[in-house]
């Protein structure tokens, strides 16, 4: 049994809350880029379907921003709280991405997000647009500092310890660290793969029910071209991102493969399923492919890798997790490249939004994206320990020293809330996404313009608040 | 090197944080007001005159956050652990009030008064709170390890004094009257005149902390006692009080009829007050004795974080400035709703 201590708690925490704020600014990024294609191509066609797309999926990612940003708050001031030592000790590194992120990023994103989703009417089309691109960006400029900064930790980098303080010596070598690239395309690709999932799943449940329209025909069609596209790119990019890590941290993929000790002769097999058991240190009921590990990893016949025994234990993750936290990842993306293929068959026989097999499977696909992202998420993290600062700094070094008592009281107070906040907002964007896109056929003035309005209203306020109203107006049954 | 980096940092840090309290302030008080306005009408132009805004308000704290990290971890890591539990309050209404800007829209009629409550409560909340952690801040945190920045106390209410209470209520009446002048000038009509009657003990109640805060600070703080009354201190110091007492006698005058007037008045006394704290506590970074150039990270931390703060940082107040152009004029009853 563990030990309910401070670090625990701690890591408990940090592993909750971050959870919960992944899954936002991964919609967000996506979704971001979405709206900018569909203004960009309405701009260009003026065909309204990209009108009422556009303004559909802006009100899902409005609640989503919303909870993006507050989570993302939490974030901010958890390195402080709860990790201080690492702040004080790692501060001068990540201090500054964290400020470039805020100086490049976040502003952008607020500043032109009010004109995106209230100034519809209040500005002209080009500047609308424009704003939407900004916003669009700032999601990726935004991801691009965090995973430099998150990467640093795990491949450091351009930096020397002077008087027990991480000093940067070469900023270009703290931001490209080694790993850099390899997270921030993965993460980047699992963004928009993990929209395109949830958008096509949105999709199938209105074709379910027969609503044969255009706007969901199009954004279903739209959301299968990117999967078919990006899961199998992804799967490309995971290979390589796997081979990096093996290079700078051998002990993450030893976990990951259950993988304990070199034998003579033939290359590493393959475990496929298994139960790494940390302590009796091997992996039990295994079901092994000889020599593919090898081959995998070391892109050779007879490879092999480093064992975990090879590394002391209290330098070893735990396998158990990271093990099947992997496998759900990998899984999940096998799952997400069979839905692209079998879309793109049916797109040439003329069954895509006729064949309810297919149109259940791409509903239940919907949110593998997300649970994909945290699977990887675990993995890349998990896999890291015993270390915060990969080789440097122990997580248990870096942790404040507070009493079990108020990380407890915290650590509470954030379950309870975000469970609460984040469950309401989560039912609200399924009930959103259930009303589907309302189809004005782009001769519907939109509220908020001068004359009508000098205040722009929230997005669903376009439509007064009752959403029943809404469903009605947006089922043609009705 | 001949330029003072501490020193800049610790003026963008100062700036960050007083725009956070200026335009924060002004949205953090619409909630603090809602309870004075129980119509549903009246609270969605309230909530509405900020709606496009606020986001872009609540990163400067985020801005000070980083920039404190960035440039001053060990005061990063002190002040943050120390105020371990307020601030996480602080978080948690933050949270409540954040996400009731969209969900309140979007909840059926008979959830909405759900997030009226969390707007109000998260309101007060995150205000009263950033107000105890200020209190305890000018108090002085005790057991920090000034090279780690590590606090070790092991009271975990040690934030929880008379001084500090009264200022995380003091806070709430700031801010509540920068959200009752923003409004006189966003709204027009009943709901305006409303917001006139308010702001009248609004500004007297505001009155009332400055003085007991004027009086309270120095006797129980010798250092900043020290720093007030010592000559020529007191001299260049005098001119605050004359000037708060001239702002609040022209808030009073203008409130009947003025439009901006009021909420410009609002903001000189905001940074009366919060100069006034500057002044009081300057250069420790965490008070009573560890100074911005203790506190420093590195050079190289601070000039590369710097480049990218003295170039970025006007472009964010042009385009926010741009931003609350195309939102601005009045908003009123009933828009939208037909």
């Amino acid at each position: 049994m563990v030990e309910l201590n401070a670090l625990i708690l701690a890591r408990i925490q940090f592993g909750f809350t971050i959870s919960f704020h992944i899954i936002f600014p991964a919609l967000t990024i996506g979704l971001a880029s979405y709206l900018a294609v569909l203004e960009g191509w309405w701009l260009r066609t003026r065909k309204p379907v990209y009108q009422d797309l556009y303004h559909f999926w802006l009100k899902i990612f409005a609640i989503n921003f919303g909870m993006g940003v507050v989570s993302g708050l939490v974030m901010a001031y958890q390195f402080g709280t709860n990790w201080s030592y690492f702040s004080a000790f790692a501060g001068g590194v990540t201090g500054p991405l964290l400020a470039y992120e805020v100086l490049t990023a976040f502003f952008l994103e607020a500043g032109f997000l009010g004109v995106m989703m209230f100034g519809w009417n209040r500005v002209g089309p080009g500047l609308h647009f424009l704003s939407t691109i900004m916003v669009a960006i700032g999601t990726l400029v935004s991801a691009t500092w965090i995973i430099a900064s998150n990467s640093w930790m795990h491949t450091p980098a351009g930096y020397e310890i002077v008087n027990g303080k991480v000093v940067p010596t070469d900023w270009l070598q703290v931001i490209f660290n080694p790993s850099f690239p390899y997270r921030l395309v993965h993460m980047g690709v699992a963004a928009f793969l993990a929209t395109a999932l949830f958008v096509a799943a949105v999709g199938a449940w209105h074709l379910l029910r027969g609503r044969q329209q255009p706007a969901i025909r199009k954004m279903f069609s739209m959301a299968l071209w990117m999967a078919l596209l990006v899961a199998p790119l992804q799967a490309l990019i995971g290979d390589f991102h796997g081979l990096n890590t093996l290079k700078y941290q051998p002990a993450k993929i030893a976990a990951i493969e259950g993988h304990w000790e070199n034998h003579d002769g033939p290359g590493m097999p393959l475990t496929l399923f298994g139960w790494p058991d940390m302590s009796r240190e091997e992996t039990r009921y295994a079901i092994q492919i000889p020599r593919l590990g090898g081959l995998i990893l070391a892109h050779s016949w007879d490879g092999q890798v480093p064992g975990l025994k090879e590394f002391a234990p209290q330098d070893r993750p735990n396998a158990t997790i990271v093990f099947w936290s992997f496998r759900t990842m990998v899984g999940l993306g096998v799952l997400m490249i069979a839905l692209g293929v079998w879309g793109f068959y049916l797109r040439c026989r003329n069954r895509l939004y006729h064949s309810r097999a297919f149109l259940r499977f791409a509903l239940w696909m919907g949110p593998t994206g997300i649970i994909a992202i945290l699977a990887g998420w675990y993995t890349t993290e998990i896999g890291r320990q015993p270390w915060t600062v990969y080789g440097v700094m122990r997580t248990a070094d870096a942790v404040s020293t507070h009493s079990a008592l108020q990380l407890g009281i915290s650590l509470v107070l954030f379950v309870l809330v975000y469970l609460v906040v984040f469950g309401a907002g989560i039912a609200y964007m399924m009930r959103l996404a259930k009303i589907g896109p309302i189809l004005n056929e782009g001769k519907e003035e939109n509220l908020g313009g001068p004359g009508q309005l000098h205040q722009p209203m929230r997005p669903l306020s376009a439509a007064p608040a009752v959403l029943e109203d809404e469903a009605r107006n947006a089922d043609p049954k009705n | 090197m001949g330029i003072d980096l501490p020193l800049l940092w610790a003026i963008i840090i100062l700036f960050g944080v007083m725009m956070y309290v200026i335009m924060d302030g002004f949205d953090l008080g619409i909630g603090i007001l809602y309870p004075f306005f129980k119509s549903k009408e009246d609270r969605d132009v309230m909530m509405n005159t900020v709606a496009p805004v606020w986001d872009g308000n609540e990163t400067w704290l985020v801005l000070g956050g980083a920039g404190l990290l960035a440039a001053f971890p060990i005061a990063y890591a002190a002040i943050l652990s120390a105020f371990y539990l307020p601030l996480i309050f602080m978080l948690i209404g933050l949270i409540f009030r954040g996400v009731a800007f969209e969900f309140r829209f979007k909840a059926a009629e008979h959830e909405q008064h759900f997030w009226d409550k969390a707007f109000i409560g998260g309101s007060i909340a995150a205000t009263f709170f950033q107000g105890v952690t200020l209190g305890g801040f000018i108090h002085g945190i005790e057991s920090v390890d000034v090279y780690t920045g590590a606090y070790t106390g092991d009271d975990i209410l040690h934030w929880l004094t008379p001084f500090s209470v009264f200022t995380g209520l003091g806070l709430v009446a700031a801010y509540a009257l920068l959200g009752s002048t923003w409004l006189i000038m966003k709204t027009d009509g009943e709901l305006q005149q409303r917001m006139r009657a308010l702001t009248r003990p609004l500004a007297w109640i505001l009155l009332a902390v400055i003085a007991v805060l004027s009086v309270w600070t120095p006797l129980t703080h010798d250092a900043i006692a020290h720093r007030w009354f010592s000559l020529p201190n007191l001299f260049y110091f005098l001119p605050v009080p004359l000037l708060v007492a001239l702002t609040i006698y022209h808030l009073l005058s203008t409130v009947k009829d003025a439009h901006a007037a009021p909420f410009l008045l609002t903001l000189v006394l905001i940074f009366l007050g919060y100069s006034g704290l500057g002044i009081s506590l300057w250069p420790n970074i965490i008070p009573p004795n560890i100074t911005i150039w203790q506190a420093s990270s590195s050079s190289q931390s601070q000039g590369f974080a710097l480049i990218g703060t003295l170039l970025i940082l006007p472009v964010i107040l042009l385009y926010t400035a741009w931003s609350y152009y195309v939102f601005r004029g009045k908003t009123r009853h009933g828009d939208g709703y037909h």
